[in-house]
């Protein structure tokens, strides 16, 4: 799937939520199912600290395809951590880079991706992009 | 719950906001109170009627605005009971006056191997000053550790006066445990050592009457925007002889008396400290705030808030997992807690979601979190607005966070 089928999806999975108690609800889990962090790339390098919460984050890429491990201390934070792999996790460093993100303000969680949140997101999505940008200076 | 003061709520317009649907039950006031309607009232009227420049202007309006900024100050001296009007400076708030304080201080006292005392339970506005004071100074910080409970160890305090302890600057109240800790112990410690003491009652003037001279403060900071006043303002007191000593930090514009360019003379007490056009109709907004909490009485409040946090602690030991953190034996209204192993971050914005305002994360404190080897905290801290039945909202919503990620 592409990045915009996989965001078209999660849109579609979050309208089925009436109540904001049930969208959280659904954060969390995904936050609790998202694959453990190996624990080898808990290093000071790969932390984005927010003032709030922290977010681990590690890249690689294999076969030209760029794949993300994520954590945070905080769930509903670690919630959209995932998210955020799953969208971008396994495409190519260009369709990572010319991404466009505007999903998470149709899901209705903008609001923690604003600076002023400072829980590690808006570093975290800016280090994906990073990351793809030098996986695709490396390629050439 | 018996009410020893009136009803403030209806003072406060921001009370009436509905957030996400749920009317506003709003615990940060530690971080800033809100603003009764005659302080809002107060500076638009300056703005409205009296703007012009202090001090300076010989026409009608720059007068009425001096009259009105000096009464300012009057009303913050009769407040912390200081000797004279020119003792009060003021500042952008406690933080400012901190600086202006290392700064001015740093340079008429500090000399190469002093020591400055803090503790470990300062906000960093009372670390970082003093930290690149000593830095510049080459004098060295001493930090009175705390116990577990959340106080200071005062056996601990009195090893580390010496004759070099130049200063000691502690919190009153703690803002991420609500401590109040023991002043007038501490002020008569050092004191005896023959050191001066700066106290940062940022979170005590709100809940405690501060009285400088039965206290015998030395130096004695606060905000405006905790004590129900507009925010970019605050307070440094000192003693006349001491300010009259030290070196103003700030040069510009009012604080001076002749300028040449050889030479400055400096303008008197407290215009020294007082560098360029100030925060005018904040100061007056001040002033009016200080005229809310003294028309309520400082100890009315006082025992209200402490009803209110005896009634939450209560209510907050029933939660399942709760625990405080910050249980010294005196406190002001402010609990800081953690509910099993939930993310401060995760509590603060399920809470938010219901329309109650908490405050997470290091609360500006980190040594404290580190002392406590936790990330951050909840906090809810509770003020001369807040009632028995929100308290009851909030724990309805930690309890039912508390399912949710059980």
């Amino acid at each position: 799937m592409t990045i915009k089928e996989i965001q078209n999806e999660i849109v579609e999975e979050f309208r089925s939520f009436d109540e904001w108690m049930d969208k959280y609800a659904y954060l969390i889990e995904l936050g609790n199912d998202l694959e453990p962090f190996d624990n080898q790339y808990r290093v000071e390098q790969n932390v984005l600290d927010g003032c709030q919460s922290k977010v681990w984050l590690h890249a690689w890429i294999k076969d030209g395809k760029v794949y993300y491990m994520g954590d945070s201390d905080a769930i509903i934070v670690k919630g959209i951590v995932a998210l955020m792999i799953r969208a971008l996790s396994g495409q190519s460093p260009q369709d990572i880079i010319d991404s466009d993100l505007s999903f998470i303000d149709q899901i209705g969680l903008k609001e923690h991706l604003s600076p002023t949140r400072s829980n590690g997101l808006v570093a975290m999505i800016k280090q994906m992009r990073l990351f793809a940008i030098a996986f695709k200076a490396l390629q050439v | 719950m018996p009410l020893n003061i009136p009803n403030t709520r209806e003072q406060f317009p921001i009370l009436e906001s509905v957030i996400y649907g749920k009317p506003l039950a709003y615990f940060d006031n530690a971080a800033t109170t809100h603003k009764p309607r005659r302080v809002i009232n107060k500076v638009d009227e300056v703005y409205k009627k009296l703007n012009s420049n202090i001090h300076r202007g010989v026409h009608y309006l720059s007068n009425q605005a001096t009259i009105a900024y000096e009464e300012a100050r009057n009303k913050v001296q009769l407040f912390i009971n200081a000797a004279y009007s020119h003792e009060i400076i003021f500042t952008s708030g406690a933080t400012g006056a901190i600086n202006l304080l290392a700064n001015s201080f740093g340079e008429s006292y500090i000399k190469p191997g002093d020591e400055i005392i803090i503790s470990a339970m300062e906000h960093h506005s009372n670390i970082v000053p003093w930290q690149m004071m000593c830095k510049r100074r080459k004098a060295i910080l001493k930090v009175i550790p705390i116990n577990e409970k959340g106080e200071l160890i005062l056996d601990e305090f009195e090893k580390l006066l010496s004759p070099k302890t130049k200063l000691v600057a502690v919190s009153y109240v703690s803002n991420a445990l609500g401590t109040i800790n023991p002043i007038a112990e501490l002020t008569q410690k050092t004191h005896a050592n023959g050191s001066l003491i700066m106290v940062d009652a940022a979170q005590a003037v709100q809940h405690i009457k501060v009285d400088v001279q039965a206290l015998d403060l030395d130096f004695m900071v606060f905000s405006g925007h905790k004590l129900y006043g507009p925010t970019g303002t605050g307070v440094l007191y000192g003693k006349e002889q001491l300010l009259n000593e030290m070196e103003p930090w700030q040069g510009g514009g009012e604080m001076i008396k002749t300028v040449t360019f050889e030479e400055t003379t400096y303008n008197e007490l407290p215009f020294k400290f007082e560098a360029g056009t100030p925060n005018i109709a904040g100061c007056i907004g001040l002033g009016e705030a200080i005229n809310f909490v003294s028309e309520l009485g400082i100890e009315n409040i006082q025992s209200y808030e402490d009803e209110l946090l005896n009634y939450a602690t209560e209510e907050f030991l029933k939660i399942p997992g709760l625990r405080i953190i910050g249980t010294a034996d005196k406190k002001a209204s402010v609990i800081s807690f953690l509910v099993g192993n939930i993310h401060p971050f995760d509590m603060g914005t399920m809470l938010d979601k219901m329309g109650l305002a908490v405050r997470t994360g290091h609360h500006c404190a980190q040594p404290i979190m580190d002392f406590f080897s936790i990330p951050g905290t909840v906090r809810a801290s509770f003020a001369v607005y807040n009632t028995k039945d929100e308290i009851d909202r909030l724990v309805q919503g930690i309890n039912k966070v508390a399912q949710l990620f059980g």
